[in-house]
């Protein structure tokens, strides 16, 4: 089992969600984040300039069985990334799952997923 | 509505030289303060507006939808003294079509003025400005998430001057011709359709003209904040007060039965709405209630000034099975008139300025007998039919012909892009929550 956390650009939630749902992937957690990479945003506000040190971003979380990894992997990095790829388009990080357990049955392992 | 009468006489004193008005009419205080307040009391709807439609888009385009009202305070606010008023309440120019009057540019000649009514006529036209500031930005909530500011600021500018000011002129100039059908005139006490039915059918057709939002209906589109929709509904309610009772440029019986009416009619339409949607959904939602206040309110417009208890409270249930009604057909036909500017403006408004035939006081009535023999309903629903039919016309095709135009010129219809990231962060570079900056 792997979980999978992306962190993607605000705008590009619609369009991942609706492209993994077609893919079949339904099973997701979805939270508001901020952070710092690399990218830089400069707002201005009342005529001057100000760099925010942490910039908003989505961060979609998916539990999976490995067979899905690869899928889903590619289908977040299709959707997500703004043309050929800019600063700011975010980060997948794929990470093994111990363990995974449905509250409501008590079953474990990859048929709770 | 004895202000209109006292305005036609205002408006021919105005041509006559300072000198010749020795016997200029005295302020009477107490109206004068009530007229103040109501202009500010209706200015207080506009943020309330903003509220009640910022609150019901997505997080993304919150301060994109709720700067829509606020555009118009700022662009009707200069519009109207320059030349709104002018060509609203100027006498009959191009056949009655429009009022004109140069020296109502910029409100010159009304310097020194005090109304027959007892007010400053300055307070008479803030007030009035008021109505065109909310009339447009009431057209919003059908477009909203998917419009440019500067094709908004271009629309609205234009139509202020094509369609609100000449429909305002229509019925509230005292040689306006809607002023002028019938009897006593075709009865519109504070704007059902100057305000709610000009500005409800515009939505639609700029709806309809611009197209649905991207994943309309299949993407969910919740509201952001139903806790700001209902504080504007209440802003809303309050501020109506100063909208329906300040109409009557009075501070009087006149002013007292219209307060009466807006409360209980607004109160109905809550009331009612409510309870339809617990008979057919088993939940009374907020946003439930904050809808059935517009709809009571929208369709007391009209009628403040002829209606009793008993008509508004009739009046505010109709209006609420009405305009709920005809949300439940817009999902069912599809379009996409996102905050129901049309289901509830345009519906409340219809519903008020024809309904309001059937509730009028016995005395009205006898007036318009003793002006045209044998005036009864059906005459009197005719000259409201007519008025209704007109005003949706000319609202439609203007509406459709200057979207066409700044859509060609500025663009108005935001790109997908823009669409997509929201208004907020695309146009205004801005974000409604404290998200962007943790520390």
């Amino acid at each position: 089992m792997k979980l999978i956390t992306a962190i993607i650009p605000e705008e590009k939630l619609d369009e991942v969600r609706e492209a993994l749902i077609e893919a079949e992937i339904e099973r997701i957690t979805v939270s508001r984040v901020s952070g710092h990479g690399r990218q830089q945003e400069i707002v201005v506000q009342r005529g001057k300039k100000v760099v925010p040190n942490l910039i908003p971003k989505v961060q979609i979380t998916i539990a999976c069985n490995d067979d899905f990894e690869g899928i889903t992997v590619d289908t977040i990095i299709r959707t997500a990334r703004h043309g050929k790829g800019e600063v700011g388009d975010g980060k997948i990080f794929v990470q093994d799952l111990k363990e995974c357990i449905r509250i409501r049955t008590g079953e474990r392992g990859g048929q709770a997923i | 509505m004895t202000w209109k009468r006292v305005l036609a006489l205002a408006i021919l004193g105005a041509g006559l030289p300072l000198a010749a008005q020795g016997a200029a009419p005295a302020n009477d205080s107490g109206a004068t303060a009530w007229l103040l307040t109501s202009t500010t009391l209706v200015l207080l709807m506009v943020p309330g507006l903003a509220m009640f439609y910022g609150g019901l888009v997505r997080t993304k385009n919150v301060l994109g939808t709720m700067m829509h009202s606020f555009a118009a305070m700022a662009v009707v606010g200069v519009l109207w003294t320059v030349v709104g008023y002018a060509l609203s309440f100027g006498p009959n120019a191009l056949g009655g079509l429009i009022g004109w009057s140069r020296g109502l540019v910029l409100l010159r000649s009304i310097d020194h003025t005090i109304l027959p009514a007892g007010v400053p006529e300055y307070a008479f036209a803030m007030f009035q400005g008021k109505f065109a500031i909310i009339t447009p930005a009431l057209i919003a909530g059908a477009v909203a998430e998917r419009i440019t500011f500067r094709g908004w600021v271009a629309f609205i500018t234009l139509w202020v001057i094509f369609v609100y000011c000449p429909l305002c002129h229509w019925v509230w100039a005292p040689d306006g011709f809607f002023f002028n059908l019938g009897a006593k005139g075709a009865v519109d006490f504070a704007g059902g359709t100057v305000v709610h039915i000009s500005s409800g059918v515009a939505g639609l057709a700029l709806a309809l003209f611009l197209g649905a939002r991207h994943g309309y209906p299949k993407t969910a589109m919740a509201p952001n904040n139903l806790t700001f929709t209902l504080i504007g509904a209440g802003l809303l309610w309050v501020g109506w007060f100063g909208f329906n009772a300040g109409s009557s440029i009075a501070s009087n019986l006149e002013t007292a039965r219209a307060l009466t009416v807006t409360q209980v009619a607004a109160a109905a339409g809550a009331l009612t709405w409510v309870l339809l949607e617990t008979i057919r959904d088993d939940k009374p939602t907020s946003l439930g209630m904050a809808s059935g206040i517009l709809a009571g309110l929208v369709v007391i417009t009209p009628a403040a000034g002829v209606v009793q208890v008993g008509g508004a409270l009739a009046l505010g249930a109709i209006a609420a099975c009405a305009c709920f009604g005809m949300i439940i057909l817009k999902n069912r036909l599809g379009y996409d008139d996102s905050l129901d500017a049309f289901g509830i403006h345009g519906t409340g408004g219809i519903v008020g300025a024809i309904g309001l035939t059937f509730f009028i006081r016995d005395s009205w009535w006898a007036e318009a007998a003793a002006k045209a023999p044998g005036w009864g309903l059906l005459a009197q629903l005719k000259v409201q039919g007519f008025a209704v039919g007109a005003t949706i016309l000319f609202s439609v095709v203007m509406t459709l012909l200057i979207a066409f135009l700044v859509e060609k010129v500025v663009g108005l219809r935001a790109s997908e892009a823009v669409e997509r990231t929201g208004l907020d962060h695309e146009i205004h570079g801005e974000r409604a929550y404290g998200l962007n900056n943790l520390n």
